[in-house]
């Protein structure tokens, strides 16, 4: 254990700087506030993620925002085990029939205020499963969407950056 | 496992294709006749679907046996046929959702409950309660968990039965993320195929993708440059390792020793950010295609790739010391979610849950396909089939993996990465390729018009999961975690 430590401190911080929260997920988010008129919701969010139908590897990069590198946590970002005690829905995979009544009932757990991001090409548009008869179809159809992150599975970095977004952002006007 | 029985006496003389599985039709009591064999540890059950509708279809089983293959047909009268699992308990899930998916009726299954159809599904809706396994006794009390479970993980539901902490009976619930698969690939071309294929388990996306991509290749006769073979290998290791380091640590951080896991985390990463730099994409999804590879590793990124097996050997050696060297972090792993032996070879559960029981079994090494064919792969075994045991498998087969990685590499020689096989024409295939997990099978018919007309998949998990039920039998709820990540089962996998 303490060559565990030893080595850290040899080696350096693995950490990466923070990126700025993402050009597009500023504007999509901006938008959201300023049409369903919320406040902003400050440094600290608690984040539940739900897998709605992902394949799993939306999942492995969700997981990797935990390890030393992106290190979320620094940013007030945390993932909690209940939608209890959650600000933040983070919704992957094209959205199943099988899944669509859990993932409703986690939603209605959750405590307003609380927002959405559709995580992945699939909860944006379904990516390769649309079409197909057991999806119900991309989350927007099911929940309220505040925030898409795209890409199959999307890079942990563009996961921060989106989820920053939701920090930074304020609602437009006076 | 063992060539005599009715499967061996089937075969001889017959040529199997080249894919290495021997095909031929069977009647009734033949094929009652193989599933009695599976449950007799004459020859293993590796797979079992429906082809072709209920009208005019066919249930089709692929078997295997002490270096010998088949896949067997039966004619299905209007959907029947003898039930498979009425004799061998590991074939009941895989009828229970062919039932579910296609329509056929399995007589005699003994298991009547659907398994993927939650009722929940456009146009047959229904509000059957699913009804649960039940425990008889006094103090008894269940546990519901999932299917939104508290960790990042793929959606299931654990139905529990204890007394006081200890597990009476586990029973799963599977198939809340089945989207349809088998449905979508139905007439999908070649190249839409592989993009979903390769999102079958994106976990294990280099593992699917090859095993459809081989399973094609032999139904087409196309041949694969031997750049790209290696190449293949080289991204099914890299895949292997990320997943066995992971969740090594992983396993760890539930007995809550967090900085093994923010070590093997990190290494983790490290993997991944070399696999985006050599191949353009952290998972490597979509670089295996029919044909070849889509992505050509340059001298540079050969070299890098030689940077990350030092350091992975680096950290899988250090890791292990602190492990071995923590009897507290050992007292939650030992002795804990034991699994039989017997239940493992009846099951022939593939991967480390196989190999940890003594079940020597690797695609690899067992029905060795190119590039392990010319590899020198140490099958790793251990016998305390417990999470300690599962665990230190992976570990031994990190250092096979960076040994025959390192092989690969070597072996590199310049040319083409893909060739463009004659037009797609009707065919047969099938392939078993090792993932992480352990073996994934795939068979694929092509219609005459070149488009898909059957693709079946069948994760390894399928055998896995039916053993995590017992090898919590006996265990504290709260050593459920522990059981459940050194298993790591597929849901995506499993359900299709």
């Amino acid at each position: 254990m303490r060559s565990f430590l030893i080595d850290a401190l040899l080696k350096g911080k693995a950490t990466i700087a923070p990126p700025a929260a993402g050009t597009a997920a500023l504007e999509e988010v901006a938008r959201a506030l300023g049409e369903r008129a919320r406040q902003r919701l400050g440094r600290s969010l608690s984040i539940r993620e739900i897998d709605a139908g992902s394949c799993n590897g939306c999942e492995l990069e969700i997981n990797a925002l935990n390890n030393p590198v992106y290190d979320i946590e620094r940013f007030g970002l945390k993932f909690v085990a209940s939608p209890r005690h959650a600000d933040v829905l983070l919704v992957t995979g094209p959205v199943t029939w099988n899944m669509r009544e859990a993932l409703l009932r986690t939603y209605n757990a959750a405590p307003e205020p609380k927002w959405v991001v559709a995580l992945g090409d699939c909860a944006a548009n379904c990516g390769v499963f649309a079409g197909s008869p057991a999806v119900v179809g991309p989350l927007a159809d099911v929940l309220p969407v505040d925030l898409h992150v795209p890409g199959c599975p999307p890079a942990p970095l563009e996961i921060v950056k989106g989820l920053l977004a939701l920090i930074e952002a304020r609602a437009p006007g006076p | 496992m063992s060539a005599a029985g009715p499967l061996a006496e089937l075969v001889v003389g017959r040529h199997a294709g080249t894919d290495g599985y021997v095909r031929l039709d069977v009647d009734a009591d033949v094929w009652t006749a193989l599933a009695q064999g599976c449950a007799a540890g004459a020859h293993d059950l590796s797979a079992l679907w429906a082809d072709g509708g209920v009208d005019g279809g066919w249930m089709r089983m692929a078997l295997g046996g002490e270096g010998l293959r088949a896949i067997v047909s039966l004619r299905t009268e209007a959907g029947a046929y003898p039930s498979v699992a009425a004799h061998h308990a590991p074939a009941m899930r895989l009828e229970r959702a062919m039932r579910d998916l296609h329509g056929v009726r399995p007589v005699g299954l003994p298991d009547s409950r659907p398994w993927l159809d939650h009722g929940r599904w456009p146009g047959r809706q229904s509000d059957a309660r699913y009804e649960f396994l039940t425990a008889e006794g006094e103090g008894l009390h269940q546990i519901a968990v999932g299917p939104v479970h508290a960790g990042i993980i793929e959606p299931g539901h654990f139905r529990f039965i204890a007394n006081g902490e200890t597990v009476v009976r586990l029973e799963e619930r599977l198939g809340y993320v089945h989207k349809g698969v088998e449905g979508l690939l139905t007439g999908a071309d070649i190249a839409r195929g592989a993009g979903i294929v390769g999102r079958i388990s994106g976990d294990s996306t280099v593992a699917y993708a090859w095993a459809y991509a081989r399973a094609i290749e032999s139904a087409l006769g196309w041949t694969v440059p031997p750049r790209a073979v290696l190449l293949r290998g080289i991204m099914a290791e890299l895949e292997r390792l990320s997943h066995h380091i992971n969740d090594v640590g992983a396993i760890c951080n539930d007995a809550s020793v967090l900085t093994i896991n923010a070590r093997c985390t990190l290494q983790r990463e490290d993997m991944l950010a070399v696999a985006d730099a050599c191949f353009g994409h952290r998972l490597m999804m979509d670089r295996i295609v029919p044909g070849g590879v889509v992505a050509d590793l340059s001298a540079d990124g050969a070299g890098r790739i030689r940077g990350l097996l030092a350091r992975i050997e680096e950290t899988r050696a250090e890791v292990l010391r602190v492990y071995d060297s923590m009897p507290s972090l050992q007292d939650r792993t030992v002795t804990t979610g034991i699994v039989s032996a017997d239940l493992v070879r009846q099951y022939a559960a593939g991967g480390f849950v196989g190999r940890a029981a003594g079940r020597a079994f690797d695609a690899r090494k067992n029905f060795p396909y190119a590039p392990y064919d010319q590899l020198p792969l140490d099958l790793k075994t251990r016998t305390t089939s417990d999470v300690d045991g599962r665990l230190l498998v992976r570990m031994d087969e990190i250092v096979e993996s960076l040994k025959i990685v390192g092989l690969m590499l070597d072996r590199l020689a310049p040319g083409d990465i893909r060739s463009d096989g004659p037009p797609p024409v009707a065919g047969e295939g099938a392939a078993l390729v090792e993932a992480f997990r352990g073996d994934v099978f795939m068979s694929v018919r092509i219609a005459a018009d070149g488009r898909l007309a059957r693709v079946h998949a069948r994760d390894a998990s399928w055998f896995q999961w039916p053993l995590l039920e017992a090898a919590v039998e006996g265990n504290i709820v709260a050593d459920f975690p522990l059981c459940n990540k050194s298993f790591n089962c597929s849901y995506s996998g499993h359900d299709l």
